[in-house]
């Protein structure tokens, strides 16, 4: 029984059965194991840019800078920005909004830097599901390129306060 | 001293339960179950707002009530019924006088000051933090004291648990090695102190950091050194449960071990490689290098799944011999039909083990890797995945068990069996609901603790496809059914324990 002691000598071979079992479930595992170094190196959506450190009132600074350097117009308040092809995108999280709204071009590749200026926060894209953590004092470093164009929606998916569900963000990819 | 050494000899099991053990087990069970009650209220509030044909709370009243639903379930319940598990699996199991009781009261004290504090705390509006508490998000000092108190209170009763094996050992109170439940439950009590010690490191300096005392403290270390407790504490759960099922597997159907070594190797995995695991909940942080996430997503991850299927495989294999050995030896399956599905061990131990086996642990190994993170993280898929795991997993096989320990250790005739029995059913049948409704809305990028997924306030408006609303209902019913199988254990559970009839001294019935 098991809330008995065994009997004096436990350590005994185990079944062919069980041998089989094991010999599987151990071969799957080494599978998954190969697999998840193998997929960084040949798939192609990888969170695999170094990631670095930025203040957030650097981070503040640097963003201002983009939206002012680039920006095309305003919607309801929030700057519209339309960085050229190959730029660095600054996209701020702060409670609670996704600044700038930005226009991409498809097919083109863009050095995305996401941060935080206030609390963590989650950077959610729509409908795509794509979704990565917004830490404050972090620079979250992602190359993207937009493959269709059409508009998609950043929802916060991490709780930031009591207005985080109204905290929806906008890139228009034409 | 002598009180502490008043035992009465089980009629069932052989075991000498000594009484201070007994009343430290039930003081620590009943309180358990005050928290799954406070818990489980939360989860029907919290449920219902999700839910957008019925949004029920006002946002700030979710997000507060949404705190205390984790804290109360994942933390209070479960760890005040490890604890009493503990001093079952040590002092009953071992026939041995428990280690200082009078320090095992001072721990069950200060978890309780901890987790009351914690409550008034949330309850208050002082801690609308969620159970992860993330910096720079505040709560009050007090919040953090209460976790504090909390966690050292459950070292110490780790403490005692290791305190009573050396005295066991010492004493000769058992021959041979250590029962298995005793070393599956060693293994949880190991992984318990590297999880609390985590939260000590990182619940200090925050404490500190509430009260201004320091001023740096990086969110992305705050992540990280969290999660080593957040999710190691998971691990503890699982090591516990899968104890507590070879436990169910011996009192419904008599079961035991096919082969000690392979069962007790695997809990050594367990302790070896699990809480290596923690980080997956970094792999979209930008504060881990690509090179550090692949190394954690590789083997280190999959050593502890190896560890999970051999139980997957040990588990049902000793269930299959004993009934085999009863007679039950019709085609290949009449030892599972003819298993005892109207007794409610049986069916919370199997109901456990598929809801945390197929569900909780293939969505576990799916969403813990690299690529499908990005897919996954922070949407409703994983809440989803870990309330197969803690809820389907972990509190089934702790409710199934709840059942024995009323007459075996309280000495209560439970009131309510056909409740009891039609339970583990209806809770099952609920998680399941609720697993695949979070996790069917989450892929479709439903976020997590989230107050209005129509988005009506947003100054940018945006809708979900419907679909989303269709798995959130199915996870609102899932949410309805399991608050009921909840109540229904809540009811018979205290109902029994203290108005049960008192079962005479030599009354060697179970259910
Ligand atoms: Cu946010």
């Amino acid at each position: 029984m098991p809330i008995t002691s065994p009997e004096k000598y436990w350590w005994k071979p185990a079944d062919k059965e069980e041998k089989i079992w094991i010999s599987i479930a151990l071969l799957w595992c080494l599978v998954l194991t190969i697999m998840m170094p193998l997929m960084h190196l040949i798939g192609t959506q990888n969170p695999s840019v170094n990631p670095m450190k930025i203040r957030p009132q650097d981070y503040r600074t640097v963003s201002e800078a983009f939206i002012e350097k680039y920006k095309v117009g305003e919607e309801q308040g929030i700057p519209v920005v339309e960085p050229p092809d190959g730029a660095d995108v600054y996209l701020r999280a702060q409670m609670w909004t996704w600044t700038p709204i930005l226009k991409l071009k498809k097919g083109v590749n863009y050095k995305f830097h996401i941060s935080s200026v206030d609390l963590m926060h989650g950077f959610s894209l729509m409908p795509l599901v794509m979704n990565f953590q917004v830490v404050p004092g972090h620079d979250n470093i992602l190359n993207m390129t937009p493959t269709s164009a059409g508009t998609f929606h950043i929802i916060c998916n991490e709780f930031c306060g009591i207005g985080h569900h109204t905290m929806v963000g906008k890139i228009i990819v034409s | 001293m002598a009180s502490e050494l008043v035992f009465r000899t089980c009629p069932i099991t052989g075991k000498k339960v000594y009484a201070v053990t007994q009343n430290l087990i039930w003081i620590n069970a009943v309180t358990a179950v005050v928290f799954i009650l406070v818990g489980g209220i939360m989860a029907f509030l919290v449920g219902m707002t999700r839910w957008p044909a019925v949004h029920l709370l006002p946002a700030d009243l979710f997000y507060r009530f949404l705190t205390a639903h984790g804290l109360n379930m994942l933390i209070f319940w479960i760890i005040f019924f490890e604890i009493a598990g503990l001093y079952f699996g040590s002092s009953v199991l071992l026939n041995s006088r428990l280690a200082a009781p009078k320090v095992a009261w001072l721990a069950y004290i200060l978890m309780l000051v901890g987790a009351v504090l914690v409550d008034i705390m949330v309850f208050t509006g002082k801690a609308d933090v969620m159970f992860s508490s993330y910096v720079p998000l505040q709560a009050d000092p007090k919040y953090y004291l209460g976790i504090i108190l909390f966690a050292v209170g459950a070292l110490i009763g780790c403490g005692i648990f290791f305190g009573t094996l050396a005295i066991a050992k010492a004493e000769k109170t058992y021959e041979g090695s250590v029962p298995l439940v005793t070393f599956g439950l060693a293994a949880a009590a190991i992984i318990a102190v590297f999880t609390l010690a985590c939260g000590a490191i990182i619940y200090i300096p925050t404490f500190l950091w509430s009260l201004g005392l320091i001023t740096n403290l990086d969110p992305g270390v705050y992540r990280l050194i969290f999660w080593g407790m957040g999710h190691s504490s998971q691990q503890i759960n699982v090591t516990a449960m899968v104890s507590i099922w070879y436990l169910l597997g011996a009192l419904t159907v008599g079961a035991k071990p096919v082969n000690e070594k392979i069962c007790r190797s695997a809990f050594f995995l367990y302790i070896l490689f699990i809480n290596l695991a923690s980080e997956h909940h970094l792999l979209t942080d930008p504060t881990l290098s690509p090179y550090h996430k692949m190394v954690n997503t590789s083997y280190f991850m999959y050593l502890a799944v190896l560890a999970s299927m051999i139980h997957a495989l040990a588990i049902p294999m000793m269930v299959e011999v004993a009934q085999r050995k009863k007679g039950f030896t019709k085609g290949l399956f009449e030892w599972l039909t003819k298993a005892p599905w109207g007794e409610p061990g049986f069916p919370a131990m199997i109901f456990s083990l598929f809801i945390f086996g197929f569900i909780g642990g293939i969505t576990g190994v799916v969403y813990g890797t690299e690529q499908l993170s990005i897919k996954s993280h922070n949407t409703w898929a994983m809440t989803g995945h870990f309330h197969a795991t803690v809820v389907g997993g972990t509190t089934l096989a702790f409710m199934g068990l709840t059942y024995y320990v009323i007459p075996l250790i309280f000495r209560r005739e439970l009131i309510g069996k056909k409740l009891a029995v039609v339970q583990p059913y209806i809770f099952g049948i609920g998680i399941i609901l609720i697993a695949l409704g979070m996790g069917g809305a989450g892929t479709l990028g439903s976020p997590r603790r989230h107050w209005d997924i129509t988005f009506a306030q947003s100054v940018i408006p945006f809708s979900f496809d419907p679909a989303v609303i269709f798995f959130t209902t199915i996870a609102a019913i899932g949410v309805l059914t399991a608050v009921t199988g909840g109540a229904m254990y809540v009811g018979v559970s205290v109902l029994s324990v203290f108005f049960g009839r008192k079962m005479a001294a030599n009354e060697a019935k179970l259910l």
